[in-house]
């Protein structure tokens, strides 16, 4: 019998397999769908402290093997998240859930954080760094060490649970990144977010996204992820959550390979909105096919 | 939603760069007027959201403008080939709401799911009048389909080439008890200027899912963000904020 268990920040997941956030919402569409209850877990959309419209339309572009969007965490507000969506979650997901919060001041992520640390379905915080800082700039707190230790540290201080900080990919040395976390407490990194692309329209000659620039993911960033992860695995002793661009229980397998613990599948939902289950019913199967008995035994299992 | 095989029984070009592709499956649940499919297409990663045209039971008529490389592509599918599609998408149109006398506009690809509305709303028993824009002869499509329909047909080209000449907008009938509308933004806009009678209309957007799940298509209505994909893509005109 293959055993795809794995343990997360001292939480036991039935499967390695996350939908990533942004890419499901709070989950209300796939349950007409399937049964949630057959994820490892979920992460909910990026929730900020405020409710966000998002970008102007159009927000999303293609590409080849993959997609750019630029919806700009449109998302209802930390309050209403609560109100609203958590209750609904506890009544569909028997499991714990991966609230993904964002902020634009290190006093946004704590006071979001702080509010979600109440919730009892909440397992784990996974705190996306690759917002920009209204007060640094508008520079991402993602993109130095010290900025990603920042918020790391005022999340750590309000919460008992555990931290995942989310590292964005548009960096020179996202090792030094994730070890800054390490340092600061996190309790695990996920990685990558998507990585900063454009697309212009021939008949305009203008970008394609109202935005200009979009996040790119898909199949297409599968490579640029596991040399990230990889990399990451190297600097970090904590857990770490792979993901960009996997869309197969092999990928799942190669992404564990390369030092992840659990992984993500985003944007592969949005054109498969069945990839998940179809990716965690193969899983046992491909193990077998590979020699994996326990995929805990796999984590990190291309490293010398 | 199901992800539905269907199999290609004719592909054709029926007007400027304007195809009618005729399905065979299982579309039983796309029937609904004013809903969408969001098609497969090999080699590209998102699917391409087509409004329905017409469907019942085992089949259904997709009709869509090249304007792009996904419906360049479906241009080339050939009879017999199969396109797989997530099927029963969006709102669609209220019925209920037609009254005895409703009008129902559209404008370039947005004829398209006027005709699977007005055949329903003919089938009700309502007097069923369809005001279709176009820009020129070359582009007109279903004139001839919607009269066997039933429907009273008012043409309009914008340089006259057939039909009236000018906007379908500008000469909306003022007795109508509904209107229906799908085209693209600025007559959408036209026409709620032209017309006091209630109306609903039906938007397009850029999508990625198509089922509510991105927020990639979200839109400001007087009621909150909406999603064109999933709240919509028809929208009640009190609903809306205008341009």
């Amino acid at each position: 019998m293959a055993v795809t268990k794995v343990s997360l920040c001292g939480i036991t997941l039935d499967n390695p397999v996350i939908p990533a956030s942004g890419t499901f919402g709070y989950g209300r569409e796939f349950s007409e769908l399937y049964d949630l209850n057959i994820l490892g877990s979920f992460s909910f959309k990026g929730t900020t402290l405020s409710p966000r419209s998002g970008n102007p339309l159009p927000r999303i572009a293609e590409c080849a093997g993959g997609m750019l969007n630029a919806v700009g965490l449109q998302n209802p507000g930390v309050e209403k998240v609560i109100k609203e969506e958590l209750p609904w979650i506890r009544e569909h997901f028997k499991k714990p859930v991966m609230a993904n919060v964002s902020g634009f001041s290190v006093s946004d992520y704590a006071s979001v954080c702080e509010l979600l640390d109440r919730e009892d379905n909440i397992g784990w915080l996974e705190v996306n760094v690759s917002c920009p800082n209204v007060h640094g700039g508008g520079m991402s707190f993602g993109t130095t060490p010290e900025g990603a230790a920042e918020v790391t540290k005022a999340v750590k201080k309000v919460t008992k649970k555990p931290v995942i900080v989310k590292l964005s990919p548009n960096v020179t040395d996202i090792a030094s990144i994730a070890k800054a976390c390490e340092d600061a407490g996190a309790d695990g990194i996920s990685l990558i977010n998507t990585l900063l692309g454009m697309r212009i329209d021939l008949k305009s000659r203008k970008p394609l996204l109202k935005n200009k620039t979009g996040g790119v993911s898909g199949g297409c960033i599968f490579p640029v992820a596991v040399r990230m992860v990889y990399q990451v695995y190297e600097a970090v002793k904590i857990p770490i959550v792979g993901m960009g661009g996997i869309e197969t229980a092999e990928d799942v397998i190669e992404m564990m390979l390369s030092g992840a613990t659990a992984v993500q599948v985003g944007a592969k939902n949005l054109v498969n909105p069945w990839a998940c289950p179809e990716i965690i019913n193969s899983l046992p199967e491909v193990m077998d096919k590979y020699g994996i008995h326990n995929l805990t035994d796999i984590i990190g299992g291309a490293h010398e | 939603m199901r992800d539905a095989e269907f199999i290609i029984r004719s592909n054709r070009e029926i007007a400027r760069d304007t195809f009618e592709m005729v399905l065979s499956g299982d579309a039983s649940d796309c029937a609904r007027p004013g809903t969408f499919v969001n098609v497969h297409v090999d080699g590209l990663y998102l699917r391409r959201p087509i409004s329905v045209c017409f469907a019942d039971g085992e089949k259904m008529i997709l009709i869509y403008k090249v304007v792009g490389k996904g419906t360049d592509k479906m241009a080339h599918m050939k009879e017999g080939e199969s396109v797989m599609a997530l099927t029963n998408l969006g709102n669609g149109f209220d019925l209920s709401k037609a009254g005895e006398r409703p009008t129902l506009l559209g404008g370039g690809s947005g004829v398209a799911p006027m005709y699977g509305l007005a055949k329903a709303l003919i089938e009700m028993g309502k007097t069923v009048r369809v005001a279709i824009g176009f820009r020129s002869e070359k582009d007109v499509y279903y004139k001839r389909e919607f009269e066997e329909a039933g429907a009273e047909v008012l043409l309009y080209t914008e340089d006259g080439s057939i039909g009236e000449k000018g906007f379908a907008t500008d000469h909306l009938p003022g007795d109508s008890t509904f209107l229906y509308a799908c085209g693209p933004m600025p007559m959408l806009n036209a026409a709620r200027k032209h017309i006091k009678t209630p109306a609903q209309y039906s938007f397009e957007a850029r999508m990625a899912c198509g089922f509510g799940a991105c927020m990639g298509c979200s839109m400001e209505m007087k009621t909150g963000l909406k999603r064109v994909c999933k709240d919509g893509p028809v929208f009640d005109g009190e609903e809306i904020l205008w341009p």
